[in-house]
């Protein structure tokens, strides 16, 4: 077995064709998933709100607006989180379902379009579409549900305690007497929807597809048969195509430009300087100039011919071997201390030992497979766009304010996305596929980033260096631990000159810290960012979890131990605690009193991941077992890789495990999937992917130069290992994002004991070479 | 004008020779199953079959496709039950879905050469395929699927 089939995911029932129906929509929320609805409450008028109600527009779980059923009984459910490969048009929909007592086989899934007045926040990153959205998905489909029993009882003249909803009908259980769906929709679309404790939530011993990984993809007919629409899929009638030429700088402007030989390109209709942005940038686009043509080939062969002379600005000075070492500097000085516990300094003093190390990572891309794209109409003054986009509601309003537009004027058409990882939450692409069609007097505009295009104007996730120091007593006990983090902040992006990590950057496994050790403090050194600093999957965690788990390794080395016994030591009793930050404790937007660091259940997840991995087994010369854990998105892994290092120092990774504990899983089969990918972008990240910048410029232009693990380089065996929930109750942690940190240490860590060199610097690409 | 046929379709184009095939398809045959990826032939994304065999759409002109017969994910099958598009359904492969029909098109190609591939086999002619989101080792156990649930190997 090449992945895990495990015994609780039996093979996935055939899917749903995704396909419209001619049945009029009479059903719950006939008229289009209109407006709603009451805001959540959330108690006292100033009390802190979390979770899903911390979000903008917070949630909705009002039936009328994401459930509709047609006479022939199919059931609609929309969805309002972008797909980009999570499985969200598939889990959340099949919570709803469930709830519902539908038959999954008539369950259609209808993408929401942008409109967080409707349908609440539609952010789709920060791993939190299930975790936000499980109750209220939950909750629709029961109030649902229960509108369809008090339909069915009306119509049957009986009490409704004695009807109950199983399997898309409503059965009369004395009588034995049934109504379909189909036939009680009219009548329960006029009922008002259940609230509070009127919503009877399934006990979950009855869940049919809720944690039973039985439910195949909704779009995998189409997947498979190249008939899914992406963003860059979209047609319509006399639709033009368009590249822009962006400053190779960021800020960058053009000095001049001539387009005299580009509008010869025979298919290019149009060449328009588009303005740039000053900082901070945020969402904006870069400006450059755009080729607008009759196809993209030639609207790319436009873009060649262009002759521009660009103003590379200030950021002209960042090449990144002189960037890191001024990182590595401010590493070694004292920096804002952000946590602090005891005596650190005098504790090192005293210690009979310090051991000292720092960690460099670089940028990286996301370098989704379908390029950031968008296509935009103007008609009478209204915006329609559609696009591959994780936060349409920031598409809707940024585009509306570009073109000085009211925002209900402007359409959010969401399609699949080929690939997010965060870069898909800045939705600057739609601004400029508006921009470009307002040129072309409102015609549809499809506007393609080429892949050059991505990787040399893109967000970068941040390069750190990240400074270690251990005081060990005379037995090599750890006694001291100080850590500083030195890395430019995505807040760059939104507020200008920002040289400080924010609390969402540094509670990203810096200052929430798991380990037991008397004296402690975390520190923050000044970076200045030269170029687009934006989230990708996991954020900082990656450059946290890199040194942190890395550094444990070195002090099991340097102690003579087994690095896990000495992981496990670190973290010590289990307990669950609040970190005592000097600002506000992030914790990814949860409530402290449901999610603290639980270090029991981080120890957990190590034991679990060691015993399936068979950790401590003897390995062959040139082989080596490596071991790491983090808390991410509320969210516990740990992974084990196996590497086998040649005497050329080529390495490969026939095997990686990874266990998780992240509460109940609702779909564990799109939870192993989401794992066995971070996994491969793990092995990508720790091997080969490196952004570097000369001159301001990005060196790595497409993907002979910016690389990814490929099948030959990805681990021929993966193993998720889901730990045992307490149940649906206990809160629930994120999934997309958690599983990517504790890979790379975990490798590099498995290099170190296959040959006792210490990799400190990612990706390892061919550090170990002769 | 260029002549050839789109799975099974004639087709034809009086345009720039040098265009590539990618473009082609996706801009005015309006077959955009066959995804742009890197433009490079460095993601495999664009995998078409020209006469049968694998290629990059985005490497291959309209000039080199003149004559010829060329089959997209739209015409791999009739009803889209290849074995590989049936074992990528089974196996749920697709995470994002992206890159799947490129991953699809090479893969039958890889069957039609090698009907009971080796672990060493699709290392070799599938490495060419990037997924972003990491399926290679569902992809690798669907080509194994479909090769064990097709009598003599797959078509």
């Amino acid at each position: 077995m090449i992945f895990d089939r495990p015994k609780d995911t039996p093979a996935a029932l055939p899917a749903i064709s995704n396909v419209s129906r001619r049945a009029v929509m009479l059903g719950l929320g006939a008229g289009a998933f209109v407006l709603a609805i009451d805001m959540p409450k959330v108690g006292a008028e100033d009390a802190p709100k979390y979770a899903g109600d911390s979000m903008a527009n917070g949630l909705r779980d009002d039936p009328k607006i994401f459930v509709s059923i047609s006479e022939d009984g199919t059931v609609s459910v929309l969805c309002h989180r972008s797909e980009m490969g999570q499985g969200v048009r598939t889990s959340l929909p099949m919570v709803v379902a469930d709830e519902l007592e539908a038959d999954w086989a008539k369950v259609k899934v209808v993408q929401a379009k942008g409109d967080e007045t409707v349908v609440g926040n539609q952010d789709t990153d920060g791993s939190r579409s299930m975790r936000h959205h499980f109750m209220a998905m939950r909750r629709i489909g029961a109030g649902a549900r229960g509108m369809l029993e008090a339909a069915a009882a009306a119509a049957m003249g009986v009490p409704v305690a004695e009807c109950e909803a199983v399997n898309h009908e409503v059965v009369h259980k004395p009588s034995g007497k049934k109504m379909g769906y189909g036939a009680l929709a009219k009548a329960a679309a006029a009922l008002p929807a259940p609230t509070g404790d009127a919503i009877k939530l399934k006990d979950p011993a009855k869940f049919r597809y809720i944690g039973k990984g039985n439910i195949g993809l909704v779009d995998n007919m189409d997947i498979t048969t190249g008939k899914a629409i992406y963003g860059l899929d979209v047609r319509m009638d006399g639709m033009l195509y368009a590249v822009i030429a962006r400053p190779p700088v960021y800020l960058g402007k053009v000095t001049k430009f001539d387009a005299a030989e580009a509008l010869k390109v025979p298919g290019v209709l149009k060449v328009v300087e588009l303005a740039g942005p000053a900082a901070p940038t945020e969402f904006q686009n870069l400006g450059g100039i755009g080729v607008i043509a009759t196809n993209t080939w030639a609207a790319i062969k436009g873009r060649e011919k262009l002759n521009i002379t660009w103003d590379n600005g200030a950021n002209a000075v960042y090449t990144t071997a002189t960037y890191r070492k001024g990182m590595e500097e401010a590493a070694r000085k004292p920096g804002k201390v952000v946590r602090e516990q005891g005596d650190v300094d005098a504790a090192l003093k005293k210690a009979a030992k310090v051991i000292e190390a720092d960690y460099y990572i670089p940028h990286v891309s996301h370098v989704s497979m379908e390029p950031p794209c968008a296509v935009a109409k103007i008609d009478g003054g209204k915006c329609e766009v559609w696009t591959s986009v994780q936060s349409p509601q920031a598409a809707k309003d940024r585009v509306s304010k570009r073109l000085g537009i009211p925002i209900t004027d402007v359409t959010i058409n969401v399609t699949l996305l080929g690939g997010g990882f965060g870069r898909k939450s800045k939705p600057d692409f739609a601004i400029e596929a508006a921009l470009l069609s307002k040129e072309m007097g409102g015609k549809p505009v499809k506007l393609m980033w080429t892949r050059e295009d991505d990787l040399i104007n893109g967000y970068l996730n941040t390069t750190a260096v990240e400074h270690l120091e251990a005081g060990l007593d005379d037995k090599g006990k750890v006694i001291a631990w100080k850590h500083r983090s030195v890395a430019p902040t995505l807040f760059s992006l939104f507020v200008k000159d920002s040289k400080n990590e924010s609390t969402l950057e540094m509670g990203m496994g810096l200052v929430d810290n798991p380990f037991e050790i008397p004296d402690m403090r975390w520190e923050n050194g000044e970076a200045t960012a030269h170029t687009r600093i934006g989230w990708f999957r996991s954020v900082t965690n990656l450059p946290h979890a890199f040194a942190i788990q890395s550094f444990v390794s070195e002090i099991a080395a340097a102690t003579g131990r087994d690095p896990k016994d000495v992981l496990l030591e670190l973290i010590g009793s289990d307990r669950k605690f609040v970190p005592k930050t000097a600002e506000p404790w992030w914790n990814y937007n949860e409530n402290p009193d449901l999610y603290q660091v639980n270090t029991a259940r981080l120890k957990k997840v190590i034991e679990t991941v060691a015993k399936e991995a068979n950790w401590g087994r003897k390995m062959p010369a040139g082989s080596g077992l490596g071991i790491a854990a983090h808390r991410a998105f509320v969210t516990y892994t740990a992974a084990v890789a196996q590497v086998e290092v040649s005497k050329d120092g080529s390495i490969k990774i026939p095997r990686v495990d990874l266990a998780i504990d992240c509460g109940a899983h609702i779909n564990p089969e799109r939870i192993r999937s989401q794992l066995e990918g971070a996994v491969v972008q793990g092995v990508g990240i720790a091997m080969l992917s490196n952004i570097s910048f000369k001159d301001g410029v990005v060196q790595q232009t497409n993907f002979d130069t910016y690389e990814l693990a490929r099948m030959d380089s990805a681990p021929k065996e993966v193993h998720i290992h889901l730990v045992p929930s307490t149940g649906y109750d206990a809160p629930l942690g994120g999934v997309g994002e958690p599983g990517l940190p504790p890979v790379a240490p975990a490798i590099v860590n498995a290099v170190y004991a296959a040959t006792g060199k210490r990799i400190r610097a990612l990706p390892i690409g061919n550090q170990l070479g002769s | 004008m260029i002549k050839l046929k789109i799975n099974g379709k004639d087709a034809s184009f009086d345009g720039d020779p040098q265009m590539p095939l990618l473009w082609y398809l996706r801009d005015i045959a309006g077959a955009t199953g066959t995804k742009y990826g890197c433009g490079i032939a460095a993601c495999g994304a664009c995998t078409v079959h020209l006469d049968g065999g694998a290629v990059r759409a985005c490497q291959t002109t309209l000039g080199d496709a003149a004559g010829k017969s060329i089959t997209t994910i739209e015409g791999l099958s009739a009803d889209g039950n290849h074995p590989l598009q049936v074992a990528w359904r089974e196996l749920n492969v697709a995470q994002c879905g992206y890159c799947q029909a490129g991953q699809i098109m090479n893969a039958a190609a890889l069957l039609k050469e090698k009907p009971k591939p080796t672990d060493e086999d699709i290392d070799a002619l599938m490495s060419g395929n990037l997924c972003r989101c990491g399926t290679y080792p569902r992809i690798r156990a669907a080509i194994k699927q479909a090769a064990a649930n097709t009598k003599g190997g797959a078509q």
